[in-house]
């Protein structure tokens, strides 16, 4: 196997692991703040529907917590094992900021969980609150260490290049932390990461929403309260996010022209480009084929003018060229996606106007099918920031193929597969009990996590109901819920 | 770069000292708390009473994110202030280190899943994996240190030994006893958090684990000093004798205490703090064998070092943010404190 060969590994190994990884953080983001909001709620009208909501949510958040350290807990050791050399090389910048987020976010999120998760009745509603903060502010915390490292890649400044070794020694900490892409991608994900959380609440909501006007019966308060919560998020995020996308896109042509014009499959810099809405980029024969365009419109997206004079990939070396077929497709996945949510946010406002918010087929059957939309989004932008990157794994100052570890492509090939059978696992576990959890429609004295036993007894019958019998309240069982 | 050719005032020589102590507080820390963990994981199908298991879990539900946190801040630390022992350990320990997690991950999401699946052959199947993953990541663990132990070949301040030098006898034998040790922590901690039956079937274990425990340990003492001549010399050169006397000494001494502590069914909590000080006692009798190198046989810390200006960075936030982390994991254990039966609140 050639070198080449394991860095290819390396790189799909390192790309998996970490697409893995994202989805949970970012819900783990969404959806601290969305039980904060709930929590503060109810401690403020007292009204129990914001309680059992909070603990209808509450029990899909310790799996998708769970899910998250387990999976980010491979990421901090995957720069060394599969990326020694940048390591080395990056390491001086990278490895403090992300001994600050493990420091700073990880141990508090960590810390106040187990309160969050099990203490409502050891330590009061008070306190409960403000642990159910904490993990919050703990997750968004997390987020903006490790999108200043990721930018610190994308546009690197406060840094100076130590002659013999190539290592990168911090000059600037000021400089190297808010660096030019980090604000722009750090709004840019955090309203994702909402956006993502608004539709998963939405879709659930949606889909009890239809079941009960299928039986013909009301939905419940509680599926109401969240589906009109899960709209007005998406009413709120869903166009925000358009401007802060299109503010970070004029952030990166101003930094990374290159990654632009990959993602739009430009070959010659031009004023009066047209936009690409389809096309086949040819990194051989250096075209687009098949082009369907709308003229002007490449222009006016990327410099707000028509004759603005946009990137071509020939404006560059071959060798620094980042794969246009990758990130022209994941790019508009991505912005199809958030244009069909910022369009349902938008549609709920008008029907909620209306009053038929609750019971407009469409806009239900919409929810329900965009559920996982924000993900697949937030994905596809991952893919098109991380691969538009390539070939280097610090912009412009250090290529990836001089970034690995000297660690034979078979223990890779070996490590990877294992990787794929693992997450598909533990993926496809942790999907279906967030799923069952999700087919019980919440209801009155909804039971958080700490009343699991006697949910579990009461399906299994036999085997173990005697564990459930002390210890809970009568009331939160609930079998008797429905 | 000979330490001794260094400017001994200059925050070049000093940093490094003062992150290697920092580092091995922080593996210290994960082991006695990650350790009792992993402990009570493997001994979970030793239990075969579902009610017994149910309490086990119990005891560690609300603190294990917080406990493995601390193994993410070691690859962390390590990244940011020795990132050439981070770029030189992990890719010679790339299977090893890969497996321990694979285990963890395995271990850290039965917790979470066995309590939530609906039929019993599911839910067995996920404590096995509970089970097997705790076993495995701690011999992994053991194995890892074995291997540094033992020393990793470099050339060209790169990694360049073979992928399987781990697959050999000292280290697989650090793994068994590591793995052992954490059985020991598992058994000890729930004698000191739970009562009747399972209490009684813990003394059990930790009586056996105990002597398994000491035979391990005097093994790995004789075993060690012949692996390096600098190791030996340790152990044999005067004034370095004084500093390590003292270890086997207090080895013994703690055995007579957790020997008296588990008979006479005193304090329930003797037996947890005797079993981690041995585990003190073999980590301080360790890191003297191999200081001043963090690679053994030829990286030193100063080698291994990022530049003043990485490590003091993060030096001034960790001298307040360790505390507080300490401050508020003790809180969120002092929440959770007593005795777990079948009739307590909270989870299972």
């Amino acid at each position: 196997m050639t070198g080449a060969d394991a860095i290819f590994l390396a790189r799909l190994q390192f790309a998996f692991t970490v697409g893995f990884h994202i989805v949970f953080p970012a819900f783990s983001i969404g959806l601290a703040a969305f039980l904060a909001v709930l929590e503060g709620l109810w401690l403020k009208t007292d009204k129990q529907v914001y309680l059992d909501l909070f603990h209808y949510w509450l029990r899909a958040f310790s799996i998708v917590f769970g899910m998250g350290v387990v999976s980010g807990l491979v990421m901090s050791y995957e720069f060394g094992t599969n990326w020694a050399q940048f390591s080395q090389k990056a390491g001086p910048i990278l490895g403090p900021l992300l001994g600050y987020e493990v420091m700073t976010a990880f141990f508090l999120e960590a810390g106040f969980l187990g309160i969050m998760l099990f203490g409502m009745n050891k330590v009061g509603k008070k306190l409960h609150f403000f642990a159910t903060c904490v993990v919050s502010l703990g997750t968004l915390i997390s987020m903006s260490w490790i999108l200043s490292s990721n930018s610190w890649m994308q546009t690197p400044r406060g840094y100076s290049i130590e002659p013999g070794t190539g290592r990168f020694i911090p000059q600037d900490w000021w400089a190297i932390v808010f660096n030019p892409s980090f604000p722009f991608r750090l709004v840019h994900m955090a309203l994702a990461a909402f956006l993502s959380v608004a539709f998963i609440v939405g879709g659930v909501g949606a889909w009890h929403l239809l079941r009960a006007r299928r039986a013909g019966r009301q939905p419940t308060e509680a599926v109401r309260v969240m589906f009109s919560m899960a709209m007005w998020m998406a009413a709120l995020v869903g166009p925000l996010q358009i401007l802060a996308g299109d503010a970070h896109g004029l952030n990166t042509l101003k930094y990374q022209p290159a990654k632009i014009a990959a993602m739009e499959g430009d070959w010659d810099s031009e004023g009066y480009a047209p936009e690409l809405l389809f096309g086949i980029p040819d990194m051989k024969n250096e075209t687009t084929h098949y082009k369907i365009a709308i003229p002007y419109a490449g222009s006016l997206i990327l410099t707000h003018s028509l004759s603005g004079k946009v990137p071509g990939l020939k404006d560059y070396p071959k060798d620094q060229r980042a794969p246009s077929y990758v990130v022209f497709f994941s790019f508009r996945i991505m912005i199809a996606l958030g244009m069909l949510m910022a369009a349902t946010g938008l549609f709920s406002l008008w029907l909620r106007r209306k009053g038929t918010l609750w019971s407009n087929p469409l806009l239900l059957r919409t929810a329900l099918i965009l559920t996982p939309a924000g993900f697949i989004a937030l994905l596809c932008g991952w893919v098109t920031t991380e691969v538009g990157r390539q070939p280097f794994t610090v912009y412009g100052l250090l290529r990836t193929a001089d970034s690995a570890s000297p660690v034979p492509g078979a223990s890779i090939a070996t490590t990877l597969a294992i990787f794929v059978v693992l997450y598909v696992i533990v993926f496809t576990s942790g999907i279906s009990i967030l799923l069952r959890g999700f087919a019980e429609e919440p209801h009155r004295d909804q039971a958080g996590p700490d009343a699991r036993q006697p949910q579990r007894a009461a399906s299994m019958a036999s085997a173990i109901s005697d564990t459930a019998a002390s210890g809970h309240t009568g009331s939160a069982n609930p079998g008797s819920g429905e | 770069m000979d330490p001794t050719g260094m400017d001994l005032t200059g925050a070049a020589y000093w940093l490094p000292i003062v992150w290697a102590v920092l580092a091995a507080t922080a593996i210290f820390i994960y082991v006695v708390l990650d350790g009792f963990d992993l402990g009570l994981g493997m001994l979970f199908l030793a239990e075969p009473d579902k009610k017994h298991r149910n309490i086990m879990v119990q005891t560690i539900a609300p603190v294990w994110d917080g406990n493995e946190t601390w193994m993410i801040f070691g690859g962390a630390a390590l990244y940011g202030v020795f990132p050439n022992a981070y770029a030189t350990i992990l890719p010679a320990l790339y299977l090893p280190v890969l497996i321990m997690l694979f285990a963890l991950i395995i271990r850290g999401v039965a917790f979470e899943f066995r309590s939530r699946m609906h039929t019993q052959q599911a839910q067995n199947l996920w404590d096995i994996g509970f089970c097997g993953g705790s076993l495995v990541a701690s011999l992994m663990q053991g194995i890892i240190l074995g291997t540094l132990v033992s020393g990793i070949r470099i050339e060209d301040n790169k990694f360049a030994g073979s992928s399987f030098d781990w697959l050999a006898p000292f280290p697989i034998f650090c793994g068994l006893a590591v793995a052992c040790g954490y059985a020991l922590l598992g058994a000890t901690w729930l004698i000191w958090r739970t009562a009747s039956d399972l209490q009684t079937t813990m003394r059990k274990w930790a009586g056996i684990l105990s002597v398994a425990m000491l035979v391990m340990i005097a093994a790995v003492s004789a075993w060690t000093p012949a692996l390096h001549v600098t190791y030996m010399q340790h152990w044999t050169t005067w004034p370095r004798i004084l500093y390590v006397a003292p270890v086997p000494v207090a080895v013994i001494a703690l055995a007579i205490l957790m020997l008296q502590a588990l008979r006479g069914k005193t304090s329930r909590r003797i037996p947890f703090f005797c079993a981690l000080g041995w585990f003190f006692l073999s980590f301080s009798g360790l890191g003297i064998n191999i200081w001043p190198y963090i690679v053994p046989p030829s990286m030193t810390i100063w080698q291994a070092s990022s530049p003043p200006a990485s490590q003091k960075f993060l030096l001034a936030g960790t001298v307040f943010l360790l505390p507080l982390i300490l401050a508020y994991t003790a809180y969120a254990y002092h929440v959770f404190r007593g005795t777990v039966n079948e009739h307590s609140e909270s989870y299972h």
